[in-house]
């Protein structure tokens, strides 16, 4: 097995060289298609073992597909959906690429969120123009700190921002806990912990009123645009993003090259937080319209997954994170039509993410797939 | 992107950091001080704590503390160990220093909110041996894959396995065999991480976030979709507390070490076990060998990939253990995403206790205790509001992890993939 295994990696590593395309076409769209493919139906699997009939099952599938993408409706919620994950996505690749693993797109997003609520409520009597842009600018900047705390801990004491990431995370749930049963913060009138609203003028407006005052999507769409245009920018056209690169690929490297290796982490941490930050911003705007306990439902983990997906790259986040959109707002159409929980989704996710991120597993489990493959297998 | 490579940390980074974080060290401590005496400062009367309960055979008198005397005492003592350690930056003395002046920080604390009431100390350090429990499993669990070179990110979903599965099958053939097949889950998702690391070469820190939101997403889909309707089949059995006769009976320690139910005890062996196992037997060196030099170790004829997949999958059977607490060992019942986060101050325990094992069963009942006594505390109506308390085991971690990362050595191959040649 193992001469087998070292015969492959170097006729892998050689048809590498004589046909890059042929390889990347491979992981880059057969991949996540057979990924998503097994992922569908170990998710029918789980659904048959807990005693769902075949009917509701194909009936499910039919409404993941209607539900994100059937109508103008589902379209709308797709991509209502996409926003917050690809925002707080770019942010997570970021970190990827400077060689962070972030975990703690949550934490940053509640504490992003919060801030913009606030300031939202506290300014409301500034115009829309000015107000709006500061109210993102000011959970951009929020969540920028909050990431910053990890980056820094990271870069004066070697702390792993793993751990610190989490940490912070549950740190973010208790804090905004306590900061909604403030009596400046909470809406008059009310015992349990809800924030006042955001006024008007601060929220992002919706763009689909003309046609159907139900449609939800919103000028966030704009915004994600415009963030994923930039983190390309950045990552690839400027010195900041080369050096992120760089120290995400040899931090030793990057050191002996005489980048400021401190300086790096606590940027990156930084600017990842601040798009999360963004996405919290995006959320409470354009979306909720308040700051309630946990608002964030669990995108800063999902976002970890679209950032994976989208192989740490800006074009790659922006479509994971479309893809992931279409299954959340998929998925709440088939807990609707079919009744099957929408925690089903979580189990998809995740079963995507493992066959994208082993590679090595699809191709074991589909070697007809693949050129290279196939013929070693028969010589 | 390799989250994992960036587990290491290059020596030459830790010696030119290891001055900065002495004086970081010593700053957190004078904030410390500053902290006790501004905010805890006023403390009127005496702190009584209980040592025995009424019914036990053994009765220690109560300890009563002057309040206001020992707060400025613990604060100055805090505020020279800190002056101390920004001055002079001893290295050997940074743990220690930080250990102490937490360790008097909280007593200041808890001096504090005692004033002028009576207090449970034995009650409470029984809460924090029960709490540690899920936290010091998980940390060893990290520990048996962390020996090998495998970062299990995976402990939280390994727990949240254990806790569902100790309350379904619990609920459908009983208490052991409830516990049976929770060890047995966690060591099948030990095994599948084994299989993803070292067979697939996946990420390990990938491999692990993606375990923990497929078991997530599994367990809440079942609970919500099966559980709702089935309340018969959520419904296990508790294990009860076995006392341990004439131990149990010792004031203190009885209630704390000897009148806990099984998975208590099972720690606590499984802690004793892995130690002898890890320190001083053959198998446990050739463990350490292939965490620390896989290729050496591959040279002198120990088959890495089975030594992984062994140990990861040992690892997984104790976190599994660990989880069943969480249903069987406490309320008998599964809630969505019950852990908490247990998992991830179990890794931190890891961390905090330098990859040992008994490092890690005390690094968690640090944070049993910060966590039993964020309970208490609500009992003794403090007017500190409660998200802070509960914020306290958190912070803690990020301090400790902070202030000791460097000091405490990773095994040198941990989080890397090996290839055979």
């Amino acid at each position: 097995m193992s001469v087998n295994e070292s015969l492959d990696a170097a006729r892998d590593k050689l048809l590498q060289r004589a046909a890059p395309d042929r390889t990347e076409f491979e992981d880059l769209v057969i991949v996540p298609l057979f990924a998503f493919a097994v992922a569908l139906i170990l998710g029918a699997v789980t659904m048959l073992a807990t005693g769902v009939d075949l009917a509701t099952i194909g009936r499910s599938y039919v409404a993941l597909l209607v539900g994100s993408v059937g109508s103008v409706n589902a379209l709308s919620e797709t991509l209502v959906a996409a926003i917050p994950l690809v925002l707080a996505g770019l942010g997570l690749a970021l970190g990827f690429r400077a060689g962070l693993f972030n975990i703690g797109a949550e934490g940053q997003i509640l504490m992003g969120g919060l801030a913009a609520v606030i300031f939202g409520f506290t300014f409301s009597a500034l115009p829309f123009v000015i107000l709006m842009p500061l109210s993102l600018l000011a959970g951009a900047l929020t969540g920028a700190f909050y990431a910053g705390i990890a980056g820094w801990l990271r870069a004066a004491t070697g702390a792993h921002e793993v751990i610190s990431t989490i940490m912070l995370n549950l740190i973010s749930y208790r804090l905004l806990d306590y900061m909604l049963s403030l009596p400046w913060v909470q809406r008059e009138g009310r015992a349990d912990p809800v924030s006042r609203s955001v006024p008007d003028a601060a929220e992002l407006p919706r763009l689909l009123e003309w046609l159907d005052p139900n449609l939800r999507l919103h000028a966030g769409v704009f915004v994600m645009l415009l963030a994923v245009a930039f983190v390309y920018w950045l990552l690839f056209r400027t010195k900041l993003g080369f050096e992120f690169r760089a120290s995400g690929a040899s931090p030793d490297a990057a050191r002996y090259a005489g980048m400021h290796a401190s300086l790096i982490i606590v940027i990156a941490m930084a600017t990842a937080g601040a798009l999360a930050g963004l996405a919290g911003a995006n959320q409470v705007l354009g979306v909720l319209g308040r700051a309630t306990p946990g608002f964030s439902a669990g995108i800063g983990f999902d976002a970890i997954a679209v950032a994976l997906l989208g192989r740490s790259h800006p074009i790659g986040v922006l479509f994971a994170g479309l893809l992931f959109g279409a299954l959340q707002a998929g998925g709440r159409q088939m807990q609707v039509d079919a009744g099957v929980g929408i925690d089903l989704i979580g189990i998809i996710q995740a079963l995507v993410i493992v066959f994208i991120a082993a590679p090595l597993l699809v191709r074991a489990i589909f070697p007809w797939g693949f050129r290279n493959r196939q013929k070693g297998t028969h010589q | 992107m390799n989250g994992a490579e960036t587990l290491q940390r290059p020596n030459a980074a830790i010696d030119l950091g290891a001055r900065r974080r002495t004086r970081i060290v010593g700053a957190i401590l004078i904030l410390l001080a500053a902290f006790v005496v501004v905010v805890l400062g006023d403390a009127p009367g005496d702190a009584t704590f209980r040592l025995s309960r009424p019914r036990d055979i053994w009765v220690l008198p109560d300890l009563i503390v002057p309040a206001q005397p020992f707060i400025y005492i613990a604060a100055a003592l805090t505020a020279f160990l800190g002056a101390r350690q920004f001055l002079r930056g001893g290295g050997r003395w940074t743990t220690l220093s930080l250990g102490l002046g937490l360790g008097l920080g909280v007593l200041a604390f808890l001096v504090w909110a005692t004033a002028g009431n009576a207090f449970s100390l034995t009650g409470m350090l029984q809460a924090t041996m029960v709490r540690a429990v899920p936290i010091a499993l998980g940390g060893l669990a990290a520990v048996m894959c962390e020996r090998v070179a495998v970062v299990n990110i995976a402990v939280e979903g390994m727990l949240l396995a254990g806790a569902f599965t100790g309350a379904l099958m619990g609920s459908v053939v009983g208490g052991w065999g409830g516990l049976l097949s929770a060890v047995v889950i966690g060591g099948l998702f030990g095994f599948i991480l084994a299989a993803l690391v070292v067979t697939y070469r996946m990420d390990q820190i990938i491999a692990g976030v993606v375990i923990n939101l497929f078991v997530l997403g599994l367990t809440s889909y079942v609970s919500s979709q099966v559980f709702a309707e089935m309340r018969h089949l959520n419904n296990a059995p508790v294990f009860r507390a076995i006392d341990i006769p004439l131990l149990s009976d010792i004031p203190v320690i009885g209630p704390m070490l000897f009148q806990q139910n099984i998975f208590v005890y099972g720690a606590l062996i499984m802690v004793a076990v892995s130690t002898y196992y890890l320190f001083h037997t053959r198998n446990g060196l050739r463990a350490r060998a292939v965490g620390e030099h896989p290729r050496a170790a591959d040279t002198l004829g120990i088959d890495v990939y089975r030594t992984r997949y062994l140990h990861v999958t040992i690892g997984g059977m104790i976190a599994g253990f660990g989880g069943a607490w969480f249903t069987l060992g406490s309320v008998g019942r599964f809630d969505e995403n019950m852990t908490g986060g247990r998992g991830f101050i179990g890794l931190a325990a890891m961390v905090f206790g330098r990859w040992h094992p008994v490092g890690a069963l005390m690094a968690a009942l640090v944070f049993g205790f910060t966590d039993s006594l964020q309970q208490k505390l609500a009992l003794l109506q403090t007017p500190i509001p409660s998200e802070f308390l509960a914020m306290a085991p958190y912070v803690a971690t990020i301090v400790v992890v902070a202030g000791l990362i460097g000091r405490a050595r990773p095994p040198a191959a941990d989080g890397k993939p090996y290839v055979k040649e």
